[in-house]
């Protein structure tokens, strides 16, 4: 089953403040443990994709009715906390070990290695059909 | 281009006589397939410069044997092996017939300890001869990640260290993991379906293959040849079962003159020889629903009476309540939606909310008229359902019973 795990610009249950305002030891020691999540998940052969996306400064919004020119809107946006920060698909035996690595991501450390406690959505990623019996 | 095929397809049947020797040489299974790994990779790169060698397995035995050596190679031991080594690379390969190394390495690769998961894709490498790449590319992961699911697996199997022998009783219990990996592997494949990708590896015909190489090794064992049966009488309907754009068409619209004929007479043959043997398993079983639908000339000339009969030997043997669903369906076409539909209402309990029963339900009130209930339970099983294709069913089903009859 794989499972993409999505993490957001949204608030956090820790109300952590956003990284700006974290020391180079905590930004440190965040990025540290994504990689060695990431090196464990592809360690037990789970890992099928992991990225992170460029900031809502950069995102664009187009929209087009097929045939006139699209309207192109740039940010910033005041609902940017709802846009897409990275995302995980992992490929995992089981429902519950989704969650399980879902936790860990939520559990990230922030300010002074504090869990940030962000929220992670977990999504069933669409698969080929089951045959007929 | 056909040219490289062969050369790909003599290396998957040599790649587990390769093992099958080594590791009965060395015993040490893990290492052993590294080792035959490394010889197929050599293989793959000097034999089409070189030519292909005149005793193709021998020089695969005998560069696996040097790499098992190289693996092993410390200071004291060293020389004595390396002339063991070289000893062993003149003997010819023993005559062990090749269906033997099938079944054997099969055994080991699906081992109780490991799960499904862990198992397809080392008995796809080990015993099928794919590359990591390959199989990755067939379940859509990374290569890396891919070649890490195997060594683990392998890793799992090294703390067991059985011996490279043919448990007792080949058949039984021992057998059940290594029919039932054949036949994920066989689904995964089958279900595959998703666009024109050619670069993906038929995984069911990998499933056939293997299956064929266990049949060989067992001809006697019914359930083994009501596995390879089941799964040719499947995939004779293959070419009918998606529309051109890939999409999902469904057993009552397909267009029987597209199933292979060829696959549904050889399934046929074989069935009716396990069948003889007596008590039928549950392998055999689908199969024989299966050769049923592949028998009839129409969905509504099938012999529902009999396969309504096979599901109720098959649910009373797994319990499975997905067998139930299907036993409802065959309910329906015999005695009426409603006698099925009764039947769904007892399985809620234990199937919840699970999309096959809305599907299933949603067909069968479209059968008994309620066009209303019909509608709003493809839209439940469409929310439900983890399969992109069937969703697109479900969707278009529901919105064309909305529609009315055109």
């Amino acid at each position: 089953m794989r499972y993409m795990l999505l993490q957001n610009y949204g608030p956090t249950e820790s109300d952590c403040p956003p990284m700006s305002q974290w020391s180079p030891a905590d930004i440190k020691a965040h990025i540290e443990f994504q990689q060695a999540l990431n090196a464990e998940l592809l360690d037990r052969g789970e890992l099928v994709d992991a990225q992170g996306l460029a900031g809502p400064e950069q995102a664009r919004f187009v929209v087009s009715d097929g045939t006139s020119a699209p309207v192109i809107t740039d940010g910033p946006f005041p609902e940017s906390k709802e846009l897409l920060a990275g995302y995980r698909i992992v490929d995992v035996d089981s429902d519950e070990r989704a969650v399980e690595i879902a936790a860990r991501i939520s559990a990230a450390p922030g300010l002074d290695g504090a869990p940030i406690r962000q929220p992670i959505e977990v999504r069933v990623v669409m698969s080929a059909p089951d045959p007929e019996v | 281009m056909t040219e490289q095929q062969s050369a790909t397809d003599l290396l998957r049947d040599l790649a587990p006589r390769a093992l099958g020797a080594i590791v009965r040489r060395y015993g040490h299974f893990a290492d052993a397939e590294d080792a035959v790994q490394e010889a197929l990779l050599a293989a793959a790169t000097t034999w089409p410069a070189d030519g292909t060698p005149d005793n193709p397995l021998a020089w695969l035995i005998r560069v696996a044997a040097r790499k098992m050596t190289d693996h092993y190679r410390s200071d004291e031991a060293r020389r004595r092996r390396e002339e063991l080594a070289a000893s062993w690379s003149l003997v010819p390969a023993e005559p062990v017939p090749a269906h033997d190394d099938t079944l054997t390495l099969m055994l080991m690769c699906c081992h109780p300890a490991l799960s499904p998961g862990a198992a397809i894709p080392l008995a796809l490498r080990a015993v099928g001869g794919l590359t990591t790449r390959e199989i990755a590319a067939a379940f859509l992961v990374p290569e890396a990640t891919m070649a890490q699911r195997i060594s683990r697996a392998k890793a799992r199997l090294k703390g067991f260290g059985e011996p490279f022998t043919l448990p007792q009783g080949a058949g039984g219990e021992r057998l059940r993991p290594v029919l039932h990996v054949l036949y994920l592997i066989f689904n995964e494949g089958y279900a595959a379906s998703d666009g024109p990708d050619l670069a993906r590896t038929d995984l069911s015909g990998e499933a056939v293959r293997l299956a064929r190489g266990v049949h060989a090794a067992l001809p006697k064992d019914a359930e083994v040849t009501g596995l390879l049966a089941l799964m040719l009488l499947t995939d004779a309907r293959r070419p009918a079962r998606t529309g051109p754009g890939g999409d999902l068409v469904p057993l009552e619209a397909q267009d029987r003159a597209r199933w292979d004929r060829q696959l549904i007479t050889e399934g046929l043959t074989l069935l009716t020889g396990a069948l003889r043997q007596g008590e039928p398993g549950e392998y055999q079983l689908l199969a024989a629903i299966a050769a049923l639908h592949d028998q009839a000339a129409s969905y509504a000339g099938t012999d529902w009476p009999r396969i309504l009969a096979l599901y109720n030997r098959l649910e009373a043997m797994t319990g499975n309540p997905m067998v139930a669903l299907n036993r409802a369906v065959a309910m329906a076409m015999t005695q009426g939606p409603d006698a099925g539909l009764a039947l769904l209402d007892g399985l809620a309990g234990q199937l919840g909310d699970h999309h096959r029963l809305h599907s299933v339900r949603a067909h069968l009130l479209e059968q008994a008229g309620d066009t209303g209930g019909a509608i709003a339970e493809f839209g439940a099983a469409a929310t439900r359902t983890t399969n992109l294709r069937e969703r697109d069913y479900l969707v278009t089903k529901a919105a064309r019973l909305a529609a009315g009859p055109p």
